[in-house]
């Protein structure tokens, strides 16, 4: 319960309208997620392989890497290799200076977002146009997203409406969600054709043709990485499938699990650079294989979380996100995925809230496409924390007493004897309003009065 | 030729810590379900906790120390009876996970957890019992606890069940399979998360207009109960092992004996 989560999620709780935001799509994604799953009869079976899939890639990475490489040089493109965010940022930085990019586009990548690039690109001085429109969105509200999926789902349609008739070029009429996207397509159209530099992230690396495959509904996708002279793909090392057959798999259980949809509006293998007799795409076409973490959650018990996909229904059906969000989390990633990463990528004691703020309810892991066990995972960090002393000092201390009496059942017996008399005077109406140390418990729920005496006191008596 | 009646089985009924503290009428119930369920029931005198607390704190060692001594305390009996899915879960799904494979206590943890039960869904799908001669003119709601529903599988047992006292209606609440806010020490650590993923919950149970809130963990039905009755709603809860001994007349949890 560090200060700073516990302040950043009563935000996000008094916020008037953040949870209207996110209840709006998440429960959209969730109907439409459970309709898609109610009319595909294999998803048990397809969830399976795709379990069986990523964790065969994950048991062979090195392989995959190096076959994904030649492949990839094969078709033309340059392969760089980067260790950590920040070798991932100058690798990318370099490429645009060398370019001579003033602007660059970039398609919507939670990488991106993981290792820094935006700011490592504004810190260059280089003008990053975002072609997203929910990254849009929260590029122009100078925000961060707060889902993976939605990057833009805190704010309500009224707040974008708002944002467009203030900083749009010609936001024109906005009446209609339609006229809100036709306004952001007048404003992006032409970045779109001037940059010199498009970024994308990857949903798949197609380990044997080289290809990097990234899905989106809106297209903007393939005008980031097409018209631009450089085409640069940011992507993690856990996004290797060992061929097309296999990222289809995969990709049946992400769109739906994300959209519900079968299939997303672009699903795009990009493969190389322009050839001689191709009418468009980019001259150049690099490839950055970003590590940040992934190979060091092999020996940390987290490779079941290099199976995720991103398709962000662990959030959906979080009951923890739907009150906070993404931004209360407090690291790229929200929610039980996020929880799970977050720690890796920012540290247990910045992030020790997040195993901690979860009820462990397990729905995220029931409706996770490649049969994450998050609960598990959340539960391991917990004893990480544990044995490092992180756990709060109170709730140690009440745990490590209450422990002493359970393995003493004479003192148990004595410490609740004592307990209930107490517990009654507080609760003489039946139910206690307020009680001592339990303040977080009486401060919105009132408690029950126990009996006075208890069940095995009780069960004794009676076969006397 | 007739098939010989199986002996009755001898059970250790494991009233949980928050049952034997806070409402032992669900002990009651849940003993004399059993019995009438055909089975010889044993509350083994020196239970206390199932050891969740530790186990969700990242206190493995502590979960570990619990679990041998509740192994040794229960394991002689032919099935461990629990009238709540998260400490049911505990034994069945979690025991066996905090001994290494090669060791004694996996093994054990592992046949223990095989036979331990959460009592409703032992009552209907093995002993096969089903309630007779009661009567209840009310309307409930239920929730399904997550560790009992995703854990154990508890579902249409405790409605199949209550469907058996006439009078007894069910009005499904929306979203009856999401958390309560419970968590255990989560509702005390995070208290204005566990609010409000709670008030959403109590709105839900309050907009079906049932009389009665029924559940099978009494951690979550006093966390639930215990916001209704702060926002002045009138519902009453009762674990459902109570009505089904046929206590649907005595107190609802937190009312005045």
């Amino acid at each position: 319960m560090t200060a700073a989560f516990t302040a950043r999620a009563s935000a996000a709780l008094t916020d008037p309208t953040l949870k209207t935001a996110i209840e709006r799509t998440t429960g959209n994604a969730r109907a439409k997620r459970a309709a898609a799953v109610a009319a595909w009869p294999g998803f048990e079976a397809a969830r399976d392989l795709g379990r069986d899939i990523k964790d065969h890639v994950t048991q062979n990475l090195a392989f995959y890497l190096a076959t994904f490489e030649r492949n990839a040089i094969a078709s033309g493109a340059h392969v760089h290799w980067a260790r950590t965010a920040d070798e991932a940022c100058e690798i990318v930085v370099r490429l645009c200076r060398e370019a001579g990019a003033h602007s660059v586009t970039r398609a919507k990548s939670m990488l991106g977002e993981e290792i820094g690039l935006p700011h490592a690109l504004e810190a260059a001085g280089i003008t990053r146009v975002e072609t997203d429109l929910a990254e849009h969105i929260v590029q122009l509200a100078g925000d961060r997203p707060s889902h993976i999926v939605w990057p833009a789902l805190h704010k309500t349609r009224e707040q974008v409406r708002e944002m467009f008739a203030r900083l749009h070029h010609e936001p024109g009429g906005l009446d209609t969600v339609e006229a809100m996207v036709a306004s952001a397509r007048r404003e992006l159209r032409q970045k779109f054709m001037q940059a010199d530099v498009g970024i994308s992230g990857a949903n798949f690396l197609i380990a044997d043709t080289g290809a990097v495959c990234t899905v989106t509904n809106e297209g903007n996708a393939e005008l980031t990485t097409t018209p631009p002279r450089l085409h640069i793909v940011t992507a993690g090392i856990e996004k290797l499938v060992p061929s097309t057959a296999h990222a289809m798999s995969l990709l049946r259980l992400l769109v739906r699990s994300a959209t519900g949809a079968e299939l997303t509006q672009y699903t795009t293998f990009h493969c190389g650079p322009k050839r001689a007799n191709d009418p468009d795409g980019p001259s150049e076409f690099h490839i950055v294989l970003v590590d940040n973490g992934r190979t060091r959650m092999l020996t940390q018990g987290l490779e079941d979380m290099l199976r995720c996909l991103r398709c962000g229904a662990c959030l959906n059906h979080c009951v923890v996100y739907r009150q906070i969000g993404g931004h209360a989390y407090g690291g790229t990633y929200p929610g039980p995925m996020g929880a799970v990463l977050t720690p890796v990528l920012d540290g247990l004691k910045t992030a020790q809230d997040l195993p901690r703020a979860c009820t462990l309810n397990g729905l995220c892991a029931e409706v996770c496409p490649v049969k994450i066990p998050l609960p598990t995972l959340i539960k391991g960090w917990r004893d990480k924390s544990w044995r490092l002393g992180l756990e709060p000092r109170a709730a140690t201390l009440a745990l490590r007493l209450w422990r002493l009496a359970a393995q003493h059942p004479p003192l148990y017996r004595l410490g609740t004897r004592l307990a209930l008399p107490l517990l009654r005077r507080f609760a003489r109406t039946g139910w206690a309003r307020t009680l001592p140390l339990a303040g977080g418990w009486t401060a919105a729920r009132d408690f029950p009065a126990p009996a006075r005496k208890t069940f095995l006191d009780q069960l004794k008596e009676r076969r006397k | 030729m007739s098939t010989p009646i199986p002996p009755p089985p001898r059970v250790a009924l494991f009233a949980t810590c928050l049952v034997d503290a806070l409402r032992p009428a669900i002990g009651f119930s849940a003993l004399e379900l059993l019995e009438q369920a055909g089975c010889v029931v044993e509350v083994p005198p020196t239970q206390t906790c199932c050891g969740q607390p530790a186990l969700n704190s990242g206190d493995q060692a502590g979960a570990r120390a619990l679990a041998e001594r509740n192994i040794e305390l229960l394991e002689g009996f032919d099935a461990i009876i629990i009238p709540s899915g998260s400490c049911a879960g505990t034994l069945r799904a979690h025991y066996p996970e905090l001994f290494p494979p090669t060791s004694p206590w996996h093994a054990r943890a592992q046949a223990l957890a095989a036979k331990t039960y959460e009592l409703l869904s032992y009552l209907h799908d093995i002993r096969h019992w089903r309630p007779e001669n009661l009567a209840l003119p009310a309307s409930y709601t239920y929730h399904d606890s997550c560790s009992g529903l995703r854990e154990l599988g508890v579902k249409t047992q405790p409605r199949a069940l209550l469907a058996g006292i006439a009078g007894l209606t069910l009005t499904e609440m929306a979203e009856a399979e999401t958390c309560c806010g419970f968590g255990g020490t989560f509702c005390v650590k995070y208290p204005a998360l566990s609010t409000a993923i709670v008030s959403e919950k109590t709105a839900n149970i309050a907009a079906t207009g049932a009389d009665l809130l029924l559940g099978g963990d009494l951690g979550c039905l006093m966390n639930m109960a215990g916001r209704l009755h702060r926002q002045g709603h009138r519902v009453r809860a009762y674990h459902a092992a109570e009505l089904l001994a046929g206590r649907g007349a005595a107190p609802a949890i937190g009312e005045p004996e």
